[in-house]
């Protein structure tokens, strides 16, 4: 009895004692330094490497400190971000993927473009030193950044490479038309060598806004959004009829396994059941991780007949905006801007895209991984980068701006499932995702007119 | 006669009721009629700017032919996941209700299912019915029955009517239990003698006398479908494959948190609130009259 009081006593002693050791440090440091709440929005490894990130910076300097807050999907993080600033109390950075940038856009009042906060702290940030499909994405129509570049990623072609020996394909010279494409997956079928020769994730992402990138065919007028709300889809063009076509073919003949909604059909690559995917290139660290195979990433397919040589593809991932608030002072409006421009340095970039397997966002970050011969040891790396900078943007592969671009992936990825059910043509799909997408961009275009 | 406690003046018993009242007020009334506001504005995303648009957005709702589709989701689903739920029940409770060796046991486990949380229950079926790495999906698949509820819309509320059941069948498995209980042994005695086989015995006097029993849960299935199935269609379908799994709930979801259109959204709340009220009051005005209390 008496030990276990004289026990307990001492664990007492103890923690006040640490208590007492940490407590002078604690005050001073909260009352310099102004903290910076940053919410986003990606899971796992992902997450643990944004969380790094911000330590690397807090180390880095004295005047502010970034904390940083998972909260939820990339959809969470953005409506509770919204619900935040309605109620008065936001986060500083918010992280918003990119089919959120229309609405952030003409969300006015309630954001700091990224342009002026840089200027009225004194921190000057180059947009050229950003690669150019990531840059563009996310500029005005001035050539301004309005939210800070950070994660980027493309989507590419993942490849089974033991599936590709075990159907007597070449491991070296890939698909890089689709027609080499569908003649790869019947001989995969042939051979049985995966459950299913091919799948993709993102079916909008990747089979309409990459493609229409790829092949400089337009996803919607006004340059894809980009030079006005008044915008209006261009799914029913010749472009898309045929590629819907090629699709349901494929899946007809049993070669395309359609995997479901968003990133669903990633599983079924990294499980090893689908031979080939489509998927981002950010996938990297979970493919070297989970993959019991050998694999191969390359730029996504085209049309050889559309184009010759194809164009580059457009982003995706996410940019951070800073959001106003009442009570923001100019420290800590500085403090967003110091962080920005800690990201942007090269080693920094450079840093993070080798951890995380998203593409670099500045040019310097690019051409020392060059150099110091990463993409020699890990082939593949550079297949988003390449597919990114191969050719100067079109107004067709700028990129996206439309309002209520999430419900219209969404009404995409349903017409293409009913097409996939069998229960209409490639035409029918078309021509509803189009009539119904069209409502969405005039709902957005009435709700945010000045 | 009975007692009756009066108080002098007002101010107690409104005092004792004030916490009760403010409850209902900020978690009932205000959000309600901030739906009901809410439903005639058009805002964008942020609320920065607001216009009265009066009825449009119910206008546009009646006027969209999806969502007169997502109605007959949700009548198909409701009624499916109901009638399946209190049958079963009822069939279990009945079994259980008989002398059996480790009835304790068997009647405890038959109620765990209602301890776990909805999108739980849903993870739980997705590793039974997942075409590629689900047991039975795999099994039917393998047996040439082409299984894959990620693109064919019946089999996908077939799905979600089975989850949302089952995680439904402990709540009326309990009622019933209590329900078969409490009827007197000697009416059920007095049959068997007079020569009533067993499922007689259940047509004519078992079931009757569970009617309360019953209704109550009819009213208590129904609010379930419509409101509290939303876990589970969402950690299994989402709604999909294209909108075949969709309910009015749901949708009303999809349309505020995710295309971020108040307007649309509290609409919606505002017409499941109206048939909500609607149906249950139909219920105690018409089915009510036939229940033997």
């Amino acid at each position: 009895m008496i030990e276990r009081r004289t026990l307990l006593a001492g664990v007492g002693l103890a923690g006040a004692g640490a208590a007492a050791l940490a407590a002078p440090a604690l005050p001073a440091r909260a009352q310099a330094r102004p903290e910076i709440q940053f919410w986003y929005g990606l899971a796992g490894v992902l997450g643990e490497r944004v969380a790094e990130q911000v330590k690397r910076f807090n180390d880095s300097q004295s005047a502010v400190t970034v904390v940083p807050s998972f909260k939820g999907s990339y959809i969470e993080v953005m409506t509770g971000a919204i619900a935040a600033w309605r109620a008065g109390n936001p986060p500083h950075i918010v992280q918003i993927f990119e089919v959120g940038t229309a609405t952030m856009m003409a969300a006015g009042p309630a954001i700091r473009p990224t342009h002026q906060l840089l200027a009225e702290a004194g921190v000057t940030l180059d947009p050229k030193q950003y690669l150019a499909g990531v840059r563009g994405y996310y500029s005005d129509t001035q050539g301004r950044l309005v939210s800070m570049p950070h994660n980027s990623s493309s989507a590419v072609m993942w490849i089974n490479l033991d599936a590709f020996e075990k159907a007597g394909l070449s491991t070296t010279d890939l698909p890089k038309t689709w027609a080499q494409l569908r003649a790869a997956t019947e001989k995969l079928k042939a051979a049985n060598a995966t459950a299913y020769p091919m799948t993709t994730s993102w079916p909008t992402w990747v089979m309409f806004e990459q493609m229409a990138s790829i092949h400089d065919v337009p996803f919607a007028t006004q340059s894809n959004g980009f030079e006005g709300m008044n915008a209006e889809l261009r799914l029913t063009g010749p472009f898309f009829q045929r590629h819907v076509d090629f699709l349901l073919a494929l899946q007809r003949e049993g070669l395309f396994r359609y995997g479901g909604r968003d990133n669903t059909a990633d599983a079924l690559f990294v499980n090893g059941e689908a031979a080939i995917s489509c998927m981002s290139s950010a996938l990297r660290s979970r493919v070297e991780r989970e993959a019991k195979f050998k694999w191969a990433s390359v730029p996504l397919p085209y049309h050889a007949d559309v184009v010759q040589t194809p164009k580059n593809g457009v982003i995706g991932g996410a940019s951070l905006w800073t959001l106003t608030s009442r009570t923001r002072t100019p420290a800590e409006y500085r403090g967003i801007a110091e962080f920005f421009r800690f990201i942007s340095q090269p080693e920094q970039d450079l840093w993070w895209h080798k951890a995380t397997g998203y593409v670099p966002i500045t040019t310097a970050a690019y051409e020392r991984a060059k150099a110091e011969g990463y993409y020699r040891e890990n082939p593949g790396a550079d297949a988003a980068i390449t597919q990114l900078s191969r050719a100067e943007p079109t107004p067709n592969s700028m990129g996206f701006r439309l309002g209520n671009f999430i419900e219209i992936r969404n009404i995409i990825q349903e017409e293409l499932e009913k097409a996939f059910q069998g229960q209409q043509t490639a035409a029918q799909a078309l021509e509803n995702a189009n009539r119904r997408g069209n409502v969405a961009l005039r709902n957005f275009e009435r709700a945010n007119r000045a | 006669m009975n007692r009756k406690v009066i108080f002098k003046g007002v101010a107690l018993p409104y005092l004792l009721l004030l916490p009760q009242l403010l409850i209902t007020v900020v978690f009932f009334f205000w959000p309600a009629g901030q739906a009901i506001w809410f439903s005639f504005l058009r805002q964008d995303a942020f609320g920065i700017r607001t216009q009265f648009v009066g009825f449009e957005n119910f206008a546009d709702l009646f006027a969209d032919p999806l969502y007169i589709q997502v109605i007959g989701n949700t009548v198909v689903f409701s009624a499916a996941v109901t009638a399946l739920s209190i049958a079963t029940a009822l069939l279990l409770a009945v079994l259980a209700d008989r002398q059996i060796r480790g009835a304790q046991g068997y009647r405890t486990l038959l109620i765990w299912p209602y301890a776990i949380a909805p999108a739980v229950a849903a993870v739980l079926w997705i590793f039974m019915v997942h075409p590629s790495i689900g047991l039975l999906g795999q099994a039917l698949n393998g047996m040439g029955i082409p299984w894959d509820y990620k693109l064919n819309g019946a089999q996908a509320m077939l799905v979600v009517i089975i989850a949302s059941a089952w995680k439904q069948v402990s709540y009326n498995f309990i009622f019933f239990l209590a329900g078969l209980q409490s009827i007197p042994k000697a009416v059920l005695e007095a049959a068997a003698i007079d020569g009533a086989r067993p499922v007689r015995r259940f047509w004519t006097i078992i079931f009757p006398l569970l009617s309360p029993t019953t209704f109550f849960l009819l009213v208590v299935n129904l609010t379930y479908a419509f409101f509290d199935t939303f876990g589970v269609i969402d950690a299994l379908t989402k709604g999909g494959p294209a909108k075949s799994t969709e309910t009015l709930i749901y949708r009303a979801y999809i349309d505020g948190r995710v295309n971020l259109d108040l307007g649309s959204s509290s609409a919606q709340a505002v017409v499941l609130m109206v048939a909500i009220i609607a149906l249950t009051a139909v219920q105690f005005r018409f089915i009510e009259r036939r229940v033997h209390y």
